[in-house]
């Protein structure tokens, strides 16, 4: 029987769940130019939850409700860096929602029930809880895409999103069933003793690749990334940014949760599995972000070559892999915010800036902006000083220890390959005239300019202190 | 006389040939109402076997929900996007024998598996639900109510999701969209709403052309 322990366990998603409500009522009753009170509000209601993360956070894993719930220090770092990188999202969108007569209640709520169920998947201690928090995660997502109703891009990649994404929960709920049928558990940690001992070892191996297919979806990897660049490129810019960040957390924390505590013993089977994904995902994203012209394509194909890179911290199967993958997805989190912040900042009525041609001179116009826009493409490409670079690094020799050292080759090519297509956009911002008659500058909101600045600064200095973040990492797997 | 679990058997694989039959069906017929209807009878076959297998609860909420609800909706949404009044008319006559041979069919697999039930009390191996002495209902609600709690809720999170996105998607504040305003309605007098115009009777028309005769211009 469930008790008053098992529901303080879950204190931090009853709290998010409780103040949805209520800002969801709140909304209701609310005038329209009183809105940014929503704004400041949801913003407050974030950071309170990532306060209950850390305060509640017990010495050891417990679990809470049968085992259905674990707390642990992996869902820790993750649930406060994907709060974390809502608020950012939050402080970005503003302006750009004003502009656009989006700004409505609904992206608030929406955007924290999703929050929410990434806070449920990454915490899940059974295949349920995985699926539940995966779908809470994905209606809320599928909602957000659409929410530009008069956008016929828009609509276009809901529907798609929503069809593929149906397709491949589908696939994931169809290898659940498999290794249900094979083990008798849907409990994670008893299906880490049930695997190696089940009659059929030949069903759950064939569950695991289906399994394998619905983690590939969701993290957006080769051959699983056709929505990836028509959601991004559809999406309002609001909920691209959303959609490129958090939830890419969520998507480690699902591959972790079900292949490195549940499937542990079958990491022989999926570690060429998800090498084989990393590697298409390496070569399809890199290539096909070298003749993009759309900016928000071009982030969406680096998205999928990123996907990549942490596959190659997950192939390694071990505490060091899944800390430099954890790694490595924070990392992403806080560039992909950065990036589409600056896209957003230079957005307003009537102009999207989604164009790379769009940041022609940018220098010229607004040099904070080309300088921001630099550091994060720096980072991205994994310049020596910034963030992405030690993330790299660290993955890199990750696949190295495991014995991957091909692997790791094409993760470096690919990175090289990577660093013509992002100095592409410095090149155009600081070399290329401004085309005459077209004006850009920065918002002028200051919230907005004075955390996008904090933003990209932190890029540089998690970069030169890696140390404590990465140790952090290590020590969640460690025991 | 038959043995008891061979007779199980045996429905069990004609209830799933019915099955995959008129799966296929939904996805092979041309016509729409057909492929609905087979959709009905893929559903009750599946009921079956769930009764087979002793998940009463299971059955009956798929027969309920699925078979009496959405299915008859589907009908209903599958019958008015074809706005053909003649085959709307003709629909009850034209879709009769197909109909009559699902309700056939449904209604044999009934009488199997009350032949099953007859035969044979307990048909498959240790039912949880059956050794502690509770009916199969009463146990779900159990599990779901203490170790299935947290899922259970979490669903109905995700129908929180699912209402809060589809008012989202689909509201509209359009200038110009007419709402009821009670105090208005209240306020009315008849004499501004209703005119009585006295006047003089009109010759009534000339006779129609008789039907056949008339050409279209």
């Amino acid at each position: 029987m469930p008790n008053l322990n098992d529901i303080l366990i879950l204190l931090p998603e009853l709290y998010l769940v409780a103040a949805a409500c209520l800002l969801l009522l709140l909304d209701a009753f609310m005038k329209p130019e009183q809105r940014s009170m929503l704004h400041w509000l949801s913003i407050a209601v974030l950071l309170v939850g990532v306060y209950l993360v850390i305060a509640g956070q017990p010495s050891q894993t417990v679990t809470a409700f049968n085992g259905m719930f674990v707390r642990d220090g992996v869902a820790e770092v993750l649930k406060v860096f994907a709060l974390l990188s809502t608020v950012l999202v939050f402080f970005y969108a503003k302006p750009y929602l004003q502009d656009r007569k989006l700004f409505v209640g609904e992206f608030y709520t929406l955007t924290i029930f999703a929050v929410i169920g990434i806070m449920l998947l990454v915490s899940a201690g059974s295949l349920l809880t995985v699926y539940l928090g995966l779908e809470q995660l994905t209606l809320s997502s599928y909602a957000l895409v659409a929410l530009n109703r008069d956008s016929r891009l828009s609509s276009e990649a809901a529907i798609k999103y929503f069809v593929l994404g149906a397709l491949a929960s589908g696939m994931l709920l169809y290898g659940m069933s498999m290794v249900y049928g094979a083990t008798g558990t849907l409990d994670l940690a008893h299906l880490h003793m049930a695997a190696g001992q089940t009659t059929m070892p030949h069903l759950l191996v064939f569950g695991l690749i289906f399994m394998i297919v619905g983690i590939g979806f969701k993290l957006g990897a080769a051959p699983f990334h056709m929505w990836i660049p028509d959601v991004y490129q559809g999406s309002p810019t609001a909920v691209t940014i959303f959609i490129g960040s958090a939830p890419k957390l969520a998507a480690f924390g699902m591959a972790y949760r079900l292949l490195g505590t549940g499937l542990a013993d079958l990491s022989h089977h999926w570690q060429l599995m998800l090498a084989c994904l990393a590697v298409l995902s390496l070569a399809i994203g890199n290539l096909l972000a070298i003749v993009q012209s759309n900016l928000k394509r071009l982030l969406a194909y680096s998205t999928i070559s990123h996907m990549g890179y942490l596959l190659l911290g997950l192939v390694n199967a071990g505490p060091e892999g899944y800390a430099s993958a954890l790694f490595y997805a924070i990392s992403y989190a806080l560039m992909s915010a950065a990036a589409f912040g600056v896209i957003l900042a230079l957005a307003r009525a009537g102009f999207e800036c989604e164009e790379i041609d769009d940041l022609k001179g940018l220098n010229q116009r607004s040099p904070w902006a080309a300088f921001l826009m630099m550091l994060v493409m720096f980072s991205m490409a994994g310049v020596p000083p910034m963030f992405g670079f030690f993330a790299k690094l660290l993955v890199f020799q990750a696949a190295i220890h495991a014995g991957f050292l091909w692997l790791a080759i094409v993760g470096a090519v690919a990175a090289i390959i990577g660093i013509y297509y992002y100095l592409r956009v410095v090149k155009v911002m600081y070399f290329d005239k401004p085309v005459e008659g077209t004006e850009i500058r920065l918002q002028s909101d200051v919230s907005l300019r004075v955390v996008l600045s904090l933003n990209v600064l932190a890029l540089l200095v998690l970069g030169i202190g890696w140390g404590p973040l990465f140790g952090w990492c290590q020590r969640v797997f460690v025991g | 006389m038959i043995d008891p679990s061979m007779f199980q058997l045996v429905c069990f694989y004609a209830f799933a040939a019915v099955t995959v039959v008129a799966a296929l069906g939904v996805i092979t017929l041309r016509n729409t109402v057909h492929a609905v209807l087979s959709l009905v009878l893929t559903f009750f076959s599946t009921a079956c076997i769930w009764l087979l297998a002793e998940a009463e609860f299971l059955a009956i909420a798929l027969i309920v929900v699925y078979v009496g609800a959405v299915m008859v909706l589907f009908l209903f949404v599958v019958m008015m996007l074809d706005i053909n009044e003649e085959r709307l008319r003709e629909g009850f006559i034209k879709f009769l024998p197909v109909g009559i041979i699902v309700a056939l069919v449904m209604l044999g697999e009934m009488v199997a598996l009350i032949g099953v039930r007859a035969m044979h009390e307990q048909v498959m191996g240790a039912n949880p639900a059956t050794v502690a002495g509770v009916s199969n209902t009463e146990w779900l609600g159990h599990a779901l109510y203490t170790q299935f709690l947290l899922p259970f809720e979490i669903a109905a999170l995700i129908l929180t999701v699912g209402v809060v996105a589809a008012v989202a998607l689909t509201i509209r504040h359009r200038a110009g969209t007419r709402h009821q305003q009670a105090s208005q309605q209240v306020l009315v007098n008849p004499r501004d709403r209703v005119r009585v115009v006295k006047m003089a009777a009109t010759v009534p028309a000339a006779p129609q052309p008789a039907p056949g005769k008339e050409t279209t211009p």
